[in-house]
């Protein structure tokens, strides 16, 4: 089972590589960005096949490193 | 005073860190290596400066997780003295003994240079030689300084005297707060003053040659309160 986890900084908190994007888009032409945000993707390949089992093992993992959960935030996605 | 100095795969300035304490206490200080499980029975623990497990996800997160984090979360809980320095810093908010996160400095960019300090509470273990509102010259070198803590945990820090020191205005050239840290904290402790942990590095403010010899007065006030 694969298991994808997204680590995204809390709304508030300052994400200066987003700010930069931001702007590289913006002098890109591109207009109408109202904010970037930037976060990180962990994909991970798990020898578990239930999805609830699987689910629990990857929440104690962003609990305990994949996120710091003072300044971010993270989501799981499942795929079998 | 007997001090360990803890270091990771990537720490940098466990020699400036060592060349300091013993500098001041006339011992030389213990290395204890990541992967070690025991500590020897010291007055005081120091996580220097550098970049652990190369900052991989985080700035300081692998270092936390190390297997001898687990003994010193252990002495910390006891009240053994703790001190992180910049990389240590990071590694101490990531292991949960200090308050706060340090994210990328706002301008994206690394800073080197010297920065001013103020010393905000000097009634503790680590800063009794200074006075409060004193201010120093040390210099700093990181890329992810930028501490911040959310609103309730602040007004905490401030309420308690955890603020250890902030950027200020002084003789250092350029703008006072090199990295956009919240409220311009450069250095906070825990609830019982116990741990202390900064950005900046005093440890590289203790020889003439280095420019300046600031630093000096944290290591000496550290070794007068616990010898």
């Amino acid at each position: 089972m694969k298991a994808r986890v997204h680590v995204t900084l809390k709304p508030g908190v300052l994400d200066p590589q987003g700010k930069a994007i931001e702007h590289a888009l913006d002098t890109l032409g591109f207009s109408g960005i109202q904010e970037a945000r930037q976060g990180k993707l962990i994909e991970l390949n798990l020898a578990e096949s239930d999805p609830e089992t699987a689910r629990a093992q990857v929440e104690e993992m962003c609990r305990k490193l994949l996120a710091n959960t003072v300044i971010e935030n993270y989501a799981i996605e499942l795929e079998a | 005073m007997k001090s360990a100095v803890v270091v990771f795969p990537g720490t940098n300035r466990d020699k400036d860190m060592t060349r300091a304490l013993e500098g001041a206490s006339g011992q030389a200080p213990v290395l204890v290596w990541h992967k070690d499980t025991e500590i020897p029975k010291v007055d005081l623990i120091v996580l220097p400066g550098g970049f652990a497990h190369g900052d991989y996800l985080r700035a300081g997160a692998m270092a936390a997780r190390s297997p001898v984090m687990r003994e010193v979360v252990a002495r910390a809980e006891r009240g053994v003295p703790l001190l992180g320095v910049c990389n240590g810093f990071q590694a101490l908010t990531e292991a949960g003994l200090l308050p706060g996160a340090l994210l990328r400095n706002a301008d994206l960019k690394f800073v080197c240079r010297t920065v001013t300090l103020r010393v905000e509470n000097s009634q503790t273990l680590f800063t009794g030689r200074f006075e409060a509102g004193e201010t120093f010259e040390t210099p700093v070198a990181h890329m992810d300084g930028n501490y911040f803590i959310d609103t309730e945990g602040h007004k905490r820090l401030a309420d308690n005297g955890q603020i250890a020191f902030r950027y200020a205005e002084g003789a250092a050239a350029g703008p006072a707060n090199p990295n956009g840290a919240l409220d311009d904290i450069a250095g906070v402790f825990n609830e019982t003053k116990t741990v202390l942990g900064l950005m900046p590095h005093p440890e590289d403010a203790t020889d003439p040659l280095h420019g300046g010899t600031d630093g000096r007065k944290l290591f000496d006030g550290i070794v007068e309160a616990l010898s």
